[in-house]
């Protein structure tokens, strides 16, 4: 069966991240007239119930406490598990950003079932079950499986899936649920913001990206400037962070990140296989590079064979006219 | 300290993957590298151990007779020990499985900490050093960046990679540590360290030696076909000097494409 399915969502410092809407999205299309349900967990959370009625929930259960403020992979397990044990969904999803992939296995394995990583596509067949499809081998193949426990879990890509357009005269039924967080042997202690760049990679509409082509670490300040007048986020090739020139939370590619934007702007980035492993699923591909033989112009929507340093300025430039009227 | 270090043995990351009939021809994957998010908790444990002047390294890998490679290069780079877990039964096993065969495995070894790859670049599940810990009841850290194990040995801290930054955890040892890239740069195995890696002990283990039977870990997902990755055409090149290919291009991005 997949008529019941419980999404967990995700926020951080108040702020539902945009996966948790995309994962309501998906969940309502497939329960089709079944139930959505969302569950909340932080502290102080509640007013973000609304958003989640809006965008397609039945009812959210909410696990509201100050130990759970901060993620921590052992509260939120124990919190889930008993949700879970309870109101027994016959499909929960969880987003696949860097805290669902560290709570997802462990939850999984405390209710001994399977799970699918990093999912871009569902159906249901005639049984009920989900039939799940992932990129493997960093998009070289996409698989398609299907989970014999329940409920079925899986961790859903960001920047797949839409969400529903929101409907502000939804509302949904809201359930407090008991906190019992257990013991926490692993803590957050502390947080090291980056500087400057706000904008998730892997939430990104718009990347900028920089490859072995921009020649040293001031080449992404150039990048920078036509980030910021696209709000984009920076994207780095292996070779750029290889070099030192930017650091690895940056990279796009099989041992960087996987991303989805409507728009990416590859700029010196020869396109080596594994870089392209990472991006070939964005909506529209711009290359600009001064190799007109450069393997990135075969998967490129638009290309500009030239010196980055000429373009790109020129470009900032502009976009920040057009952009403007 | 004893550090475990699981290790997977995975095809090399630049060779094609060919998908025929609704399966990844795997008879057509000739080479295999050992999975490079393990190399870097192979360093890390080595570096562990040399800090602290005592304790075994020791590796561990599920796989056929060609994953014994893996655990040679690994012996090379400095490691002591290295358990095989080799049974045909296991052919085809998921996250699940290996997990809980991992489990009952590390169940028989000593051990301070355990060190993983925060995912192998073959099935890209990133499930099983997080369900590893989870199953012997360790905490556990993802994706991390920097590994600082306190003087005692009792505690750690580590930093990982998060949207937006690095958050910083304090945990109790045993813990279940998964390695990102950037952690450090791993060694490449000496002369010596070639040399040596075939004298050092190195077990075979079946599911029997581990107690288990392959129904109590069978895989919980089936797979139903594999497919290539969707084509990506080749668009257009534009040309002109910068200025008029810069505008055309931003018209396109307005026009056609409509994503600004």
């Amino acid at each position: 069966m997949a008529k019941h399915f419980l999404v967990v969502t995700e926020q951080s410092e108040g702020t539902l991240r945009k996966v948790s809407l995309e994962m309501l999205g998906e969940a309502r299309r497939l329960a089709s007239d079944g139930k959505v349900e969302a569950v909340l967990l932080g502290s102080g959370v509640e007013r973000l119930v609304e958003q989640l009625a809006w965008h397609g929930a039945d009812k959210v259960y909410v696990a509201d406490d100050p130990a759970l403020q901060l993620y921590t992979a052992e509260a939120y397990t124990a919190v889930l598990a008993d949700l879970i044990k309870k109101v027994q969904p016959d499909v929960v999803f969880i987003g696949a950003t860097t805290n669902g992939k560290d709570l997802a296995p462990r939850l999984a394995t405390r209710l001994g079932v399977g799970l699918a990583s990093d999912c871009t596509g569902f159906s249901v067949d005639g049984d009920g079950r989900l039939l799940i499809t992932r990129p493997i081998y960093a998009g070289r193949a996409i698989e398609t499986i299907k989970l014999k426990s329940r409920p079925q879990m899986a961790t859903l890509r960001p920047n797949v899936f839409p969400p529903l357009e929101p409907d502000t005269s939804r509302k949904a039924e809201v359930e407090k649920i008991p906190v019992n967080v257990g013991q926490i042997r692993a803590k957050v202690v502390g947080f090291l913001k980056k500087e400057g760049e706000e904008i998730e990679l892997t939430e990104a509409d718009i990347i900028v990206s920089g490859g072995r082509g921009l020649g040293g670490p001031d080449g992404f300040n150039v990048l920078r400037e036509l980030a910021k007048v696209l709000g984009a986020a920076i994207g780095a090739s292996r070779a750029a962070v290889d070099a030192g020139w930017i650091d690895h939370s940056h990279q796009v590619g099989q041992t960087g990140k996987t991303v989805n934007p409507k728009l990416y702007i590859a700029c010196g980035i020869s396109g080596a296989a594994q870089h392209l492993a990472g991006m070939r699923t964005s909506k529209v591909i711009v290359a600009i590079n001064k190799d007109p033989e450069a393997p990135i112009f075969k998967v490129a929507d638009y290309g500009i064979v030239g010196d980055l340093y000429q373009i790109v300025p020129i470009l900032t430039k502009e976009l920040q006219e057009a952009l403007k009227g | 300290m004893n550090i475990v270090v699981c290790v997977k043995q995975v095809p090399d990351t630049e060779i094609r993957i060919q998908v025929q009939n609704g399966r990844v021809v795997e008879e057509e994957i000739k080479q295999f590298v050992v999975n490079p998010y393990d190399e870097f908790a192979i360093e890390e444990a080595l570096r562990i151990k040399e800090r602290f002047g005592e304790g075994k390294v020791t590796l561990i890998t599920i796989g056929p007779e060609r994953a014994r490679e893996a655990l040679l290069t690994g012996l090379a780079m400095g490691a002591d020990e290295a358990i095989h877990i080799n049974d045909p039964a296991l052919e085809g096993s998921d996250a699940f499985t290996t997990a809980r065969v991992l489990a009952a495995a590390v169940k028989k070894l000593p051990y301070d900490l355990i060190l993983c790859g925060k995912q192998a670049v073959d099935q890209d599940n990133a499930q099983v050093g997080i369900a590893l810990a989870e199953l012997l009841d360790l905490p556990h850290v993802s994706v991390v960046t920097k590994l600082e194990i306190a003087e005692d040995k009792k505690t750690a801290r580590a930093e990982r990679e998060v949207e937006g930054g690095k958050e910083v955890i304090e945990t109790t040892l045993p813990a279940v540590i998964t390695a990102q890239k950037g952690l450090n740069e791993p060694r490449y195995p000496s002369f010596k360290g070639i040399r040596m890696a075939r004298q050092k002990p190195y077990t075979v283990w079946t599911l029997a030696d581990l107690g288990l039977k392959p129904e109590e870990v069978a895989p919980q997902r089936e797979v139903v076909v594999v497919n290539p990755p969707p084509e990506r055409k080749a668009g257009k090149i534009i040309q002109g000097d910068p200025e008029t290919a810069v505008r055309e291009l931003v018209r396109l991005l307005r026009e056609e494409a409509k994503v600004i």
